[in-house]
């Protein structure tokens, strides 16, 4: 082939003549439709959107919604007050993410557990956490966990290597929660209105686009498996539109590079090894079934709620007075709407869990302006 | 949270004692590179990669290959879309 300095492909998906051309493409085809809610359901689509300007590419009539796609943010006050109670223990070492360290809860964040003599430390991974386990053989390492199944996967290959070598001192508060389950879920809510899903790219890397073949089919709803860049994002917006107007839902794969059908067959077995679905807490969202993990009981050792015996609340606390987040983050108030947004709740200071993370609707929000 | 950085496959090697390749699999560790950057990927949730792949790397473990033949398919069919629009 003639072609030997083009670059590799992957990196063609920000070409500003593409993105020019979709975004005219859109526009002839949202003509005539009335007015669109496609919501995507990733914080890290939301950086792209806004980073990308993806909202100001798109007709009048075509609005993207950001639903429930940051795992800190949904992460229920009882988690972090067991987690809180937890770190506290003298011979413990709690590590997590830094977005977590100040989620805030009625009593408390981590970081104030922190200031009151918490060995709290912030790692990358669930591998950072084991080693740290292993460095530490004088301490209890807690591995506090949270995230969508992208995240699920290597922890689940850690805790699967455990069963080879143990680790006595590691254990895992596990926070998790998978994605599928909660969008039909959050799709049967009549206030929703939801005309198309922009589906999370890497957990369907794992999942595979198959995972939500019961929205298209059983719920009608258009759905599209979407990349991270601009022209991941328009294709996948084009593609849903082409759904909507033919009237026909299906799951298409606008991320075909990455996501096969089946997903990750090697992640899913570990996943399925390691952990079993349970009901869980979306907060401000209440008791979702079906979308958390829990350990299973070979691996019942490692799990950090039992071996400190501490109680986890099962209720939804929720979020502090006045507070929009659980609105934002079903895409039915904008943050601006809200009367902390920008005012007491800042990213220096949150008031809801949406102003916490990088991947926090309001917190993005605050970051880029009304740009996106 | 659900970030993944494209990496390029620089090197792959059999894990002695690592955590991410250990005795859960026997999968391989390797290092991948981005922007001139090299980081130690775990390539264990992987059936099979290759020296020069690109990976999609999440918390130090690749957790897909880049199919470039693909992504080659699907911007060579957006610009035929865009010349004939």
């Amino acid at each position: 082939m003639a072609e030997p300095t083009r670059s590799p492909a992957h990196e063609e998906f920000r070409r500003r003549d593409l993105v020019l051309s979709l975004s005219e493409r859109i526009a002839e085809k949202a003509e005539g439709l009335g007015p669109l809610r496609i919501m995507h359901v990733c914080g890290t689509h939301e950086r792209s959107i806004n980073r990308f300007g993806i909202r100001g590419l798109l007709p009048g009539c075509v609005k993207v919604i950001a639903g429930p796609g940051c795992p800190v943010c949904v992460c229920p006050v009882s988690d972090i007050a067991a987690a809180r109670k937890i770190a506290k223990v003298p011979s413990v070492i709690l590590a997590t993410f830094g977005d977590m360290l100040t989620v805030p809860a009625p009593d408390g964040s981590l970081q104030s557990a922190r200031s009151e003599g918490a060995d709290i430390r912030i790692v990358y991974s669930a591998a950072d956490a084991l080693e740290l386990a292993r460095s530490e053989s004088g301490r209890e390492v807690v591995f506090f966990s949270v995230g969508f199944e992208t995240t699920v996967a290597p922890t689940a290959a850690i805790v699967a290597s455990l069963a080879g070598r143990p680790q006595k001192n590691f254990s895992l508060i596990v926070s998790n929660r998978v994605v599928p389950e909660a969008l039909e879920l959050i799709c049967s809510s009549p206030e929703l209105s939801i005309d198309g899903f922009i589906l999370p790219g890497h957990v369907s890397v794992i999942i595979g686009s198959d995972a939500y073949l019961p929205l298209a089919r059983d719920r009608k709803i258009p759905c599209a498996v979407v990349g991270f860049e601009s022209v991941d994002l328009l294709a996948g917006i084009l593609d849903l539109l082409e759904q909507i107007r033919s009237g026909i839902a299906v799951v298409a794969n606008s991320y075909s590079r990455a996501v096969l059908s089946g997903g990750n067959a090697k992640a899913k077995a570990f996943i399925a090894k390691v952990f079993e679905p349970c009901d869980a807490v979306w907060r401000g969202m209440g008791v979702l079934p079906g979308t958390g993990l829990s350990l299973r009981s070979e691996y019942s050792a490692y799990d950090a709620i039992s071996k400190f015996g501490v109680k986890v609340g099962t209720e939804d606390e929720g979020v502090p007075e006045g507070c929009l987040c659980p609105l934002v983050m079903t895409g039915q108030r904008e943050p601006e709407q809200c009367p902390h947004f920008g005012r007491a709740c800042r990213p220096e200071n949150p008031v809801g869990p949406c102003m916490v993370s990088d991947e926090g609707t309001c917190k993005i929000r605050i970051e880029f302006g009304d740009a996106g | 949270m659900c970030l993944a950085m494209p990496m390029k496959v620089v090197e792959i090697y059999k894990a002695e004692s690592g955590i991410a390749g250990g005795a859960g699999g026997g999968g391989a560790e390797g290092v991948g590179e981005f922007g001139g950057v090299r980081r130690k990927v775990s390539f264990q949730l992987l059936e099979k990669v290759e020296l020069g792949d690109y990976v999609l790397v999440h918390a130090g473990f690749a957790i897909a290959v880049v199919d470039e033949e693909d992504a080659r398919e699907t911007i060579d069919a957006m610009d035929e879309a865009c010349i004939d629009g």
